[in-house]
């Protein structure tokens, strides 16, 4: 049968299973968007491309699924490579579909030309520019295949205008052929051994869970493997969730701004079971001194990890959720056999005192009961109101940080910002993307910081015309607030470039221009009331803004370069310790 | 600092922008390329790559990995400079006149070189050998003056009978 590009285009998303694109149309992608018209799945009309992959990276952290965006040639193909760069960083899967001018045009500097797959090579996991249109449906279904599989990551195609009109005779077959791509998915035999032994033999271990635990799908492997062999667990800022921070084994979050014991659990260690995480330098504060005391036992789906900033003592090439599950295959196994025990650690004086560390070093807030609201309590109240079941969305910046801190997340993919990159103006964008993916049953809370959501809010205009009911709470303190901590604590309070009136804009008047409900709360007194209104809306957009303490910092803290054994836990501790230098 | 130099022979699919792929994979990662050759093999949808990079042993590995991680990329194999044979091609035009031109012959014939073209006050010499020895030949040809010289990158291959086009990845196969 002959169909055109554009049709192959839309037949091939179809037979992949796709059920929403994010996109914008344009001239070089116009043949797309007639055969759009009559497919099979939901198109949602942006307001910037960069909108349209942060809530394909919004759905795809959500779901599990590729994300999907459709964009124009030129500046729009340019306007995804934030969000590009953002998927590689976090390991999102996204296929990104570009418009391009004609293959006769190629390298003439038509009009809205861009060299896309020149541009994103080395922000995506693999790019194609498509010169025939026999290649259309292979091409988008290998970059389907590669961004989801192995090291998720995103995939653009790029596709010429007369690759898109070209008439060729229809073919479907839904096998890949990539030669040189063949991720490893089951572990070593003999280094799942080797791994057991090293726990075995360990005194203070602890779990370094990172978000490849999240792509993988391996919360269930992991709660079963952490629990029968009682390891205390960390959860980095994009695996936050993926082990509940209920749980008596959580230990809560390590880094720069991570919790106390946390921090201090992976610097005590003598054993770090690092399961999809990356040595990023934000965990591990000064590389050297780092987790000083322990051995490496590192399992990645990407052998590049591997190593990359961290000697490791037993290396295992897995998907997480296959080689968890390997591993507790061999101690079911152990376990028939009466021979267990022998590999569980015993971990009790170190769970104790992880216990005290956690118990002695509290996060700190000092919120008057009446009066000014603190950004903790703000955010504290946003849990309490929409709970357990709803999913947290931010941006980028010290609200990121509270959120991060001060919610107890308990189920994988609860959590969802933009970690590797950190982008600001992600969680608007993202935030949508993630409602179209979970559904109507869970609610999707945006928390959102006043610098971040100014980037992206042309995107309330999409929740509203798609009616995609998202909660946005900004948490207003009229600054770009963690730039202004790092000039307070770091330059002297010397504040530069760092005030955004609080009220410009007014975000009442500007939910009222985009037909939302909109909300504020400028004390601690009104919070409460404000958030149940909010909560109360489910059919709709609504913009809540929670006017905050503008002086308030986030501790812990690291300083940036410094050793994680010099983890701040207030302001005064450090200008006690500047003031000690000094004198 | 010192660098080891490391010799890697790498085949990739033949697709436009295969090249570019793995010289910005360098270039944004920071190493060192020190020799680039590039040629078709007996598959027409196979090239081989011969990269010799200087850099150490750790990042050797972070090198090859990242390399692996290119699509297109098929097998990747370090060359041993010990069991392998590396070739560079030279060509080098130096000034000589009458009474010069027969002690630069004689320097190109102990280096087993060849005149390609001679003309009134210059010869061109073709070599091919080792980065050593043509080095040696540069050396003793620069007192008479070299106008120019161009050098290939270098090309390698193992000794013996092993191919590294031998074994299942070079084949194109159907995945999933």
């Amino acid at each position: 049968m002959q169909i055109t590009g554009a049709e192959a285009v839309m037949r091939t998303l179809e037979a992949l299973g796709v059920d929403t694109v994010f996109g914008y149309p344009g001239g070089a992608i116009l043949p797309a968007y007639d055969p759009l018209i009559d497919a099979d799945f939901t198109h949602v009309l942006v307001r910037h491309e960069q909108g349209a992959v942060h809530m394909a990276e919004g759905y795809a952290h959500a779901t599990g699924r590729v994300g999907v965006c459709i964009v124009t040639s030129g500046p729009a193909a340019t306007n995804l490579v934030t969000g590009l760069t953002d998927a590689m960083m976090d390991s999102i899967p996204v296929l990104a579909i570009t418009g391009q001018v004609a293959t006769s045009a190629i390298g003439s500097d038509a009009f809205q030309e861009a060299d896309v797959t020149g541009i994103t090579m080395p922000i995506t996991k693999h790019n194609e520019l498509v010169h025939a249109p026999e290649r259309i449906a292979p091409a988008i279904k290998e970059a389907y295949h590669v961004a989801r599989s192995g090291r998720p990551g995103p995939v653009l195609v790029d596709l010429p205008k007369d690759v898109l009109n070209a008439t060729f005779e229809w073919e479907w077959d839904d096998t890949v052929d990539l030669p040189g791509y063949r991720p490893t998915v089951r572990g070593h035999g003999k280094m799942i051994r080797e791994a057991l032994e090293l726990i075995a033999a360990a005194e203070r271990p602890v779990i370094y869970a990172g978000g490849g635990l999240v792509r993988a799908g391996a919360a269930d492997e992991l709660y079963r493997f952490v629990t029968r062999l009682a390891l205390p667990v960390v959860t980095t800022l994009m695996a936050r969730g993926v082990f509940p921070d209920t749980h008596e084994l959580a230990v809560g979050m390590p880094g720069m701004h991570g919790h106390f014991a946390a921090v201090r659990a992976l610097q005590e260690a003598d054993l770090l079971v690092t399961l999809g995480a990356r040595f990023d330098d934000r965990v591990t504060g000064r590389l050297d001194a780092f987790a000083p005391h322990a051995k490496v036992l590192q399992v990645d789906v990407d052998p590049a990890e591997i190593g990359k900033n961290r000697d490791v003592d037993v290396p295992i090439v897995g998907d997480l959720k296959v080689v968890l599950g390997q591993i507790n295959g061999v101690l079911d196994d152990r376990q028939e056999r009466g021979e267990h025990d022998r590999f569980v650690p015993d971990t009790t004086a170190w769970r104790a005192h992880l216990a005290d560390l956690r118990r002695d070093h509290p996060l700190r807030c000092e919120q008057p009961e009446t009066g000014v609201l603190k950004p903790q309590t703000a955010i504290r109240a946003i849990h309490a109101t929409w709970g357990d079941d709803a999913v947290y969305v931010s941006g980028v910046g010290q609200h990121q940080m509270w959120a991060a801190q001060l919610i107890p997340y308990t189920r994988s993919r609860q959590w969802i910002n933009s970690g590797g990159l950190g982008t600001m103006g992600f969680a608007v964008p993202a935030a949508i993307g993630a409602k179209v993916g979970v559904g109507p049953d869970v609610p999707v809370v945006a928390i959102d910081g006043d610098g971040c959501f100014q980037m992206t809010f042309q995107e309330l205009a999409s929740a509203v015309q798609h009616g995609i009911p998202v909660v946005f709470c900004v948490i207003n303190n009229g600054y770009l607030g963690m730039v202004r901590q790092w000039q307070h604590l770091f330059y002297e309070d010397r504040l530069s470039q760092v005030e955004l009136p609080q009220d410009c804009p007014d975000l009442l008047k500007l939910a009222e221009a985009y037909q939302i409900p909109g909300f504020r709360a400028s004390t601690v007194d009104e919070l409460d009331a404000v958030l149940s209104k909010a909560r109360a809306i489910t059919d709709q957009p609504v913009l809540v803004e929670l006017r905050v303490d503008p002086d308030e910092m986030v501790f812990p803290m690291v300083p940036s370069g410094a050793s994680n054994d010099e983890l701040l836990e207030s302001a005064e501790e450090w200008h006690a310790r500047v003031a000690a230098e000094q004198a | 600092m010192y660098h080891d130099r490391h010799t890697l022979s790498v085949l990739v699919e033949n697709r436009p922008g295969v090249l570019a792929r793995i010289a910005g994979m360098f270039a944004r990662r920071g190493y060192n390329i020190r020799s680039l050759a590039v040629g078709p093999t007996d598959d027409e949808r196979i090239s081989r790559l011969t990269i010799v990079v200087g850099t150490e042993a750790v990042q050797l590995e972070q090198i090859i990995k990242q390399l692996n991680k290119l699509v297109h990329v098929l097998k990747i194999v370090e060359l041993d400079e010990e069991i392998s044979v590396e070739r560079e091609l030279q060509l080098v035009k130096v000034t000589a006149d009458a009474q010069t031109r027969s002690q630069i012959i004689e320097i190109a014939d102990v280096f087993r070189a060849k005149i390609v073209d001679v003309d009134h006050d210059a010869l061109t010499i073709e070599a091919s050998g080792n980065p050593g020895k043509l080095e040696a030949m540069l050396d003793l040809l620069e007192p008479y003056g070299i106008r120019e010289m161009v050098r290939s990158g270098t090309i390698a291959l193992a000794r013996g009978t092993r191919a590294i086009t031998d074994g299942s990845k070079l084949r194109m196969q159907r995945v999933v």
